[in-house]
């Protein structure tokens, strides 16, 4: 049985490297000192911009929030997914339990790697996976415009998952498959810059593909179904297909898209519904130009059918 | 005498019997407000003059349509079943749902109490109604493809 030995020494050989290279690879990476020193000092006025094409307030006001009360940024949602409760952690500027301490390195780091000041993975449900297509001078704009938030002192409750989600170390595998700073969709050379700058709020600060894609088997998003649409990850709804063959927005003009993300009417009248009307409102705060460049932008990826079954009406 | 009666019973009956179904009856009033806004929203984008006049009269349907809006009886217990975008949070949560439901009849009120003189004060009221419209579908009403 000398065979037997050697097979299950070379399988525990082997599995020890598998693990040992999983635990190698699944380490948070942070930063170097030269890239954070690409950031520079950042620009609060033109953050802001920033802030809301981000829309971290959605998440991150006390749910219900209005008017002004949306940038107190106390956490405390709960966004109930098939993985258990996440809950958006306080982001104010209160120093023991917000970000207030958070050097802007710690901030780059959360928002591009999706790593703690501590050294942990975040979570996805933070869309860093979006925000790593970034550009360091926003994030470095960004924050200095979180800077100029209120501090709203208690922290968030914790998140309620189920395992094996509660192992961060996880996260790092899921960070090889997903997270890049790469364009999702290809542009050709020549391509307009109205549309490339679409195509960075969209995929990048505006996170749309984290709601309006579908995920596979392990929750990353299908880079080849982008904004198809998607069963919302909360309660029973879906969020709709807005790829030039999307049912909802086929028929609507690259005005008719600017229009909604301005005053939240369709081209016929109904109203934004949904976890899109928080969105909405972030949208309205942006520029004329920019709510124009995510609606050409959106009329210039590629087609896709619905990313989520067709619902039966009961009968 | 007994002829009237009968009639205006029957005309009563007729009426309602065009609208048996809750759903069908407030997808109506629903697309008959966003027709509304729609024609506040031509004036806004500049689509349309100003004309205060014509504003008013439809500030004021507006208003009449949010009257007709009755929760209870739009919205009878099994109507989030079939073809419907209602939210099952409207019956978990009857209370919140009038509440923003009269939000919007108040609403509709002070722009016919206060008609707006130029496009700007009616770009002002139409932001007001547009965000009741939208805090009323974030939680009341859900996609379903």
């Amino acid at each position: 049985m000398a065979w037997l030995k050697k097979l299950s020494g070379a399988v525990i050989v082997l599995g020890g490297a598998a693990a040992a290279a999983g635990w190698a690879l699944s380490a948070p990476v942070r930063f170097d000192a030269g890239a954070i020193a690409q950031l520079g000092p950042g620009d609060a006025a033109k953050g802001k911009r920033i802030f809301y094409a981000g829309g971290c307030t959605s998440c991150h006001s006390k749910p219900g929030a209005q008017g002004d009360a949306r940038l107190q940024l106390a956490g405390g949602l709960e966004l109930k997914t098939p993985f258990g409760t996440f809950v958006p952690p306080n982001i104010s500027q209160d120093r023991k339990d917000g970000i207030g301490a958070w050097s802007e390195e710690d901030f780059a780091n959360a928002m591009l790697k999706g790593v703690s000041p501590s050294g942990e993975h975040l979570y996805p449900a933070f869309p860093y996976a979006s925000y790593a297509r970034m550009k360091p001078a926003d994030i470095a704009d960004l924050y200095a415009f979180m800077k100029t938030l209120p501090a709203v002192a208690g922290k968030a409750p914790d998140h309620k998952l189920s395992f094996p989600f509660t192992i961060r170390r996880g996260i790092g595998l899921w960070k090889l498959l997903y997270l890049s700073p790469e364009p999702v969709i290809a542009l050709p050379d020549g391509t307009p810059d109205k549309v490339l700058a679409g195509r960075y709020l969209v995929e990048g600060p505006g996170h749309c593909g984290e709601c309006h894609t579908p995920r596979d088997f392990a929750a990353g998003v299908k880079k080849g179904e982008w904004l198809a649409g998607s069963v919302a990850a909360e309660g029973t709804g879906v969020v709709p297909n807005i790829t030039p063959d999307g049912k909802s927005i086929k028929d609507w003009s690259e005005a008719d898209i600017a229009n909604y993300l301005e005053t939240g009417f369709t081209p016929d009248f109904d109203s934004v519904g949904g976890a899109m009307v928080e969105v909405q409102k972030n949208m309205a705060q942006l520029t004329a130009d920019d709510r124009a460049a995510i609606a050409a932008y959106l009329k210039a990826v590629p087609p896709h059918p619905n990313g989520y079954p067709a619902h039966k009406p009961a009968s | 005498m007994r002829k009237l009666v009968l009639a205006i019973s029957m005309l009563a009956f007729a009426g309602s019997a065009a609208f048996a179904d809750p759903i069908q009856e407030r997808q109506a009033l629903m697309k008959e407000r966003g027709k509304l806004a729609g024609q506040l929203s031509k004036v806004v984008k500049g689509e349309e003059d100003f004309d205060a006049g014509a504003v008013l009269t439809t500030l004021k349907a507006l208003q009449a349509n949010a009257e007709k809006f009755d929760a209870e009886k739009l919205f009878p217990a099994g109507s989030d079943q079939g073809d419907t975008t209602a939210a099952p949070k409207i019956w978990e949560d009857m209370a919140g749902f009038k509440a923003a439901e009269d939000k919007f009849l108040a609403n509709t009120k002070e722009a016919v109490a206060s008609p707006p003189g130029d496009v700007d004060g009616l770009k002002a009221q139409l932001n007001t109604l547009g965000g009741d419209c939208g805090a009323c579908h974030q939680s009341y009403r859900i996609k379903k493809g």
